[in-house]
């Protein structure tokens, strides 16, 4: 990718929405990814993450979104034979995520994943919230319990579990236990939060209860998000990037992004023209 | 498909497609409509051919038919179809376009009301004509128009360096009429209905003008409403040499 994409300003005659403009939060460089099978499903990707923001990546299936959110937290690692070439860059400390002697356990409390499918563990909902503290070491019950109750409430799901902490995980509604899942992904307090298709299971309601929580979580994290649902990018995200074939064609401010996009491929696909 | 990738080339929705396509015409149709009701009207206007400008003041009813089709029209297809982009713009720009459209209706049925009455109440000596007026402004209005078919924005761009023309026409005939009426009271009833002619005929030239601004929005996605004719045609033209159109048809 020859990609002005990023480091232009995104609006070239408003230049202060520009992500260069604001704190960049993480920064993929030249990252190209290569499955075990040899299968290049990224090519050269660079871009932003503004921080506190929402960053939504759409794309056709096999455009390479779902594997550009796996690269930040190390899930490809999980089988072997893959290859990352080029840099996830983690500020402040500009720590490369991609780099051989960083731990993956640990950027995976960094960077905290909610998947398409509501998937709680076979615990109470307490244990579920509590487990990530758990593997981090923590031990004092106090500590966990006011940890539990913030990460609930910050999930919007408090109110409806508080006297019902002990009850299974699975009771809950499939709305509630994907928001039990975000629960579970912002005990460890993560820097950034990554969604992979979070409402696809999930009737209108529950989705937009999850967009709307989206909306109150960017301002205490970084958000990037992966979405078939196009009209959800438009509704939840701040900056949108479109994927095709493995490269980025596109990055920008939403606003101008599904109004004005400047490039026909993308145009072709928000528009529904492409096939 | 006249785009770098060459990977995309229809509509996912053929039916979608067909709804933008005669969003599209009907607008031209309505367009079309009102020019010639404001040609038809500034020569009933001029020859004072009653006939004529009974058929203009019958024939906004048609126009304003076009005008509820075209609004129920886009309500539905931003219900059902979500568009973005491009698309998007269109809808946005027919919704815009089809009000000053059917303002140029009004307009038109306004001087024929005028040629009417001017007709009987003819006062003796010269009087000035809003030939030119008229010409001007059917002028806009067709090239309004004609924009709006090619998406062309240089024609765009010429709507709006003709209103300036016209608003000098415009306040070159009020001085003429109330030169008029300040040396003759008698054509003082004559002079107004035929200022009130010539504000109907300015005011389509405003509209038209408008018409043109949701052109450039369509096919540049730039909102060049209240800026300086200067910086209007800089910023087309600046967009216009950069960049490869957006739609495709």
């Amino acid at each position: 990718m020859d990609g002005p994409l990023v480091n232009a300003p995104l609006r070239p005659d408003v230049s202060t929405t520009s992500v260069a403009e604001e704190t960049i939060k993480a920064e993929v460089r030249g990252l190209s990814f290569f499955y075990a099978s040899g299968m290049q499903a990224l090519k050269s990707v660079t871009m932003s993450l503004a921080e506190n923001k929402v960053t939504a990546l759409i794309g056709p299936s096999g455009c390479g979104k779902s594997t550009l959110l796996r690269c930040f937290n190390r899930m490809h690692d999980l089988y072997p034979g893959n290859r990352y070439d080029g840099e996830i860059v983690i500020h402040p400390d500009g720590v490369n995520v991609l780099g051989p002697q960083v731990d993956p356990i640990e950027m995976r409390m960094r960077m905290s994943m909610v998947f398409q499918k509501p998937n709680p563990f076979p615990k109470s909902i307490y244990e579920n919230v509590a487990y990530g503290l758990r593997v981090r070491g923590v031990k004092r019950a106090g500590l966990i319990d006011e940890q539990v109750e913030r990460a609930l409430t910050d999930s919007a799901l408090w109110g409806e579990v508080k006297d019902r902490l002990q009850d299974q995980a699975y009771n809950l509604s499939g709305g509630q236990q994907q928001r039990l899942c975000i629960a579970r992904a912002l005990a460890v307090e993560p820097e950034i939060l990554l969604f992979d298709e979070p409402t696809s299971a999930l009737d209108p309601i529950a989705t937009a209860s999850i967009e709307e929580l989206i909306a109150e979580l960017r301002s205490r994290v970084t958000i990037l998000i992966v979405t078939h649902n196009m009209q959800q990018a438009a509704r939840v995200s701040d900056y949108t990037a479109f994927m095709y074939l493995g490269e980025l064609v596109e990055f920008g401010d939403a606003d101008d992004f599904f109004t004005n996009p400047k490039q026909k491929r993308t145009e072709d696909y928000i528009t529904g023209r492409y096939g | 498909m006249t785009g770098q990738g060459g990977e995309f080339t229809s509509h996912f929705s053929s039916q979608f497609n067909q709804e933008l396509e005669n969003l599209r015409s009907r607008v031209l149709a309505m367009g079309a409509v009102v020019e010639k009701q404001i040609g038809d009207a500034v020569t009933a206007l001029a020859t004072g051919n009653e006939n004529m400008a009974r058929s203009v003041i019958g024939g906004d009813l048609h126009v304003n038919q076009l005008e509820v089709y075209l609004d129920e029209e886009c309500r539905r297809i931003l219900a059902r179809r979500q568009p973005a982009a491009g698309d998007l713009r269109l809808v946005f720009a027919v919704i815009k376009a089809v009000t000053d459209i059917e303002r140029i209706g009004d307009s038109a049925k306004s001087v024929a009301r005028m040629a009417i009455k001017l007709i009987e109440a003819k006062p003796a000596g010269s009087v000035p004509s809003l030939q030119r007026l008229g010409e001007l402004v059917q002028e806009m209005v067709h090239k309004a128009i004609g924009a709006f078919a090619g998406m062309d924005v240089n024609v765009a761009l010429e709507v709006a360096r003709a209103d300036i023309a016209a608003d000098d026409e415009y306040r070159s005939v009020m001085r003429t009429l109330t030169t008029r009426m300040t040396d003759d009271p008698k054509a003082i009833d004559w002079a107004l209905n035929l200022i009130l002619a010539a504000r109907a005929l300015e005011r389509a030239g405003d509209h038209a003008k408008n018409i043109s601004e949701y052109l450039i929005y369509l096919v540049q996605g730039k909102d060049v409403r209240h800026v300086s004719i200067e910086d209007r045609e800089r910023q087309v033209q600046s967009h216009a040499s950069q960049t490869t159109p957006q739609r495709n048809d």
